[in-house]
């Protein structure tokens, strides 16, 4: 069984953390960003991954489950945060919200 | 294999074009959660098995509700019937509905041949990850377990001071 190249699962990780840096650059609707984050927290494991799977050692699955719980208490902050934002300004625009003073 | 990983690979890439790309946040993580359960069945084939079912419980399991749950709570208008019959259009699920078909397709083919015992990559079982886990990570564990901890309370936090803020307004108006 051929042996998948550790520089294309590399590569996989590369496309899509850099897709998700462009939905954080591109979107202007904060759910979008939050979104954006999340997918380039998700490419960071799975370069993790590769690299762990193709050394045959546990370390790297030991990162991605602290990436998950970094993941997991950035999405709880972030949506808590985005829940505030709507009641005080009614949008997800971010070209409103960052004008809150204090 | 290897053709395995290359179309959960374009799959995954594919799903979060599309998901960066929407307007609607609903259809944008529908297409977020199949990009996330190809990037699960790339783990699979990586050997990495633990993390390939973690993937799928948490990030696309509870994460995601969390954000359909906020979804929900600022999404309200009246424009939501309108947007709901627009959302039901099978236009708007079928592509995302034809790739989890090939993901489906996918799993069967991996479940089928790694019976073989005939995978690429060496298998990382979940019991040397918990043996790392509980032995020289063991600090970052705690660490970690501290870090969800003061990610509970600032949620908490938060949704308080919410809360906080509408009993004020509310004796505002009776006042």
């Amino acid at each position: 069984m051929a042996e998948i190249n550790m520089m294309t699962g590399l590569i996989v990780a590369g496309i899509l953390f850099g897709l998700g840096l462009v939905g954080v650059l591109v979107r202007r609707n904060i759910i979008f960003i939050i979104l954006s984050i999340e997918i380039m927290l998700n490419a960071c494991g799975l370069a993790f991954i590769v690299v762990g799977s193709a050394l045959g050692q546990p370390d790297g699955q030991v990162m991605y489950f602290f990436i998950l719980a970094v993941a997991a208490a950035e999405m709880a902050l972030g949506l808590g945060l985005i829940l505030n934002f709507f009641h005080k300004y009614k949008t997800l625009d971010t070209n409103v919200l960052n004008q809150m003073r204090g | 294999m290897t053709a395995v990983f290359y179309i959960s690979a374009f799959i995954a890439v594919l799903a979060t074009l599309v998901a960066i790309t929407r307007m609607n946040p609903v259809h944008a993580l529908l297409y977020f959660i199949l990009s996330l359960l190809a990037v699960g069945v790339i783990f699979f084939i990586l050997g990495a098995h633990f993390v390939a079912a973690l993937i799928i419980i948490i990030n696309a399991g509870a994460v995601m509700v969390l954000f359909v749950f906020v979804i929900m709570m600022v999404n309200q208008g009246k424009h939501t019937m309108e947007q709901e019959r627009q959302w039901t259009d099978p236009k708007l699920w079928l592509t995302s509905g034809l790739l989890a078909v090939v993901l489906l397709i996918e799993v069967v083919y991996v479940l089928v041949h790694t019976n073989q015992g005939s995978a690429g990559s060496t298998i990382v079982s979940p019991k040397q990850v918990g043996m790392a886990l509980f032995g020289p990570y063991l600090l970052a564990v705690e660490l970690i377990s501290m870090l969800l901890l003061v990610g509970l309370l600032g949620a908490h936090h938060l949704a308080r001071e919410s809360h906080v803020v509408k009993i004020k307004t509310q004796e505002d108006k009776n006042g």
